[in-house]
């Protein structure tokens, strides 16, 4: 295809001076080395660079009261994000029992644990509680959403409670003493 | 007794038609990757292990970064009407000339009332200029950011006819309420759900 025909045509007789025939094939072996190079590369990077999107519902604002759902104390885990990367968790009510403060490291031992132990004794899944406070940062937000989304603790959205007021006196308290508010 | 001639075949292949099926697969991947814009914020999104990933049209996304709050409006045509709309309850005209402009332009973080100057300039004024300060979104009464969205789903409505996809690109140090403001603009216009944008991380961690 690439070839020309470079023989003569009539192949007339006669002494002619010869010219030498040079070849018109072109290598192409490296030209579609390339080429597929870059087709992959093209096609790996428009898949690859649109973004992840981590999903996250909330309740509505001013719901009515009759959607509302009454948690139970014995199934819910509360987790407030405070200063410098630090979690402080706690079972059930506030006040009752003292958070645990835990870094970034250890929340999924103890999300795996907690939801093993709300499953064996009460025999419902475990519901938390997300309470990100003015001292997180977005950083540590996304990053307990996706421990709780890896653990697979919550079988729904993990509710998020991202309103100050609705930081408890006692939770404040607690933090502020442990210096992570 | 006589050997029996094996015939010699050439070694070489033609690869004429080979390189012509490359390039012109080569093409078309140029021709439909969307070539990637430079942000005027500059953001470092947190890591997740998220797999989701975000729609092609029908999404805005509100990046958040360095105390400013930057809008994107994907697809040209919804930006479009979206100027239009923004222009007439806030009693800008943009000409045809500056609605181009706008539908081009990647996420912007101008007040209304700058916009216009703004998308007078030529790329490199537009990052001196200083006028990128973000969009407003604090008072009641002039939540920008609340009217964009408003706008934006409104077109959006219009031209695709499915619901808008509101997503947030933060940056990975931002405190939290600056987050929180911007939620509550969604929330504020019955936006409950919405995506975090993240950047894609292998496996666990």
């Amino acid at each position: 295809m690439a070839e020309l025909d470079t023989s003569s045509g009539g192949g007339k007789k006669g002494g002619k001076v010869r010219t030498k025939k040079q070849a018109t094939k072109v290598d192409l072996t490296a030209m579609v080395d390339l080429a597929f190079l870059l087709i992959t590369f093209f096609m790996l990077t428009t898949s690859l660079s649109k973004p992840a999107a981590m999903e996250i519902a909330k309740p509505d604002k001013d719901a009515k009261d009759e959607n509302r759902l009454e948690l139970r104390e014995s199934q819910t885990m509360t987790i407030l994000l405070g200063k410098d990367d630090k979690i402080a968790w706690y079972m059930g009510e506030a006040g009752k029992s003292a958070p645990t403060i835990e870094g970034f490291g250890d929340i999924r031992s103890s999300l795996l644990s907690n939801k093993k132990k709300v499953k064996e004794s009460t025999g419902r899944d475990i519901v938390i509680i997300v309470k990100p406070t003015d001292a997180s940062t977005y950083k540590n937000f996304v990053d307990i959403m996706d421990e709780i989304a890896i653990t697979k603790t919550n079988i729904s959205a993990p509710a998020v409670d991202d309103d100050p007021k609705h930081i408890l006196d006692s939770e404040r308290d607690f933090m502020k003493s442990k210096g992570i508010f | 007794m006589a050997k029996a001639k094996v015939k010699r075949t050439s070694t070489s292949i033609d690869m004429t038609a080979m390189c012509d099926v490359s390039f012109l697969l080569l093409t078309f991947f140029i021709l439909t990757a969307t070539a990637r814009q430079p942000d005027p914020l500059e953001i470092a999104t947190p890591s997740s292990t998220v797999q989701y990933k975000l729609p092609d049209k029908g999404v805005v996304i509100v990046s958040v970064g360095k105390g400013k709050v930057f809008l994107d409006i994907v697809g040209q045509d919804v930006k479009r009407a979206t100027l239009q709309k923004m222009g007439a309850s806030y009693g800008v005209t943009f000409t045809e000339e500056e609605t181009k402009r706008f539908s081009v332009l990647p996420a912007f973080g101008v007040p209304i009332g700058n916009l216009k100057q703004f998308l007078a300039m030529d790329g490199p004024q537009r990052e001196k200029s200083g006028l990128q300060t973000g969009i407003p979104l604090d008072s009641t009464k002039n939540n920008e950011l609340f009217n964009w969205l408003k706008e934006a789903r409104l077109a959006n409505g219009e031209i695709y006819g499915i619901d808008l996809n509101a997503a947030i690109k933060g940056d990975g140090k931002t405190e939290y309420p600056a987050i929180r403001k911007v939620v509550d603009v969604f929330q504020n216009q019955k936006i409950n759900k919405f995506s975090l944008i993240t950047s894609s991380e292998g496996g666990g961690e």
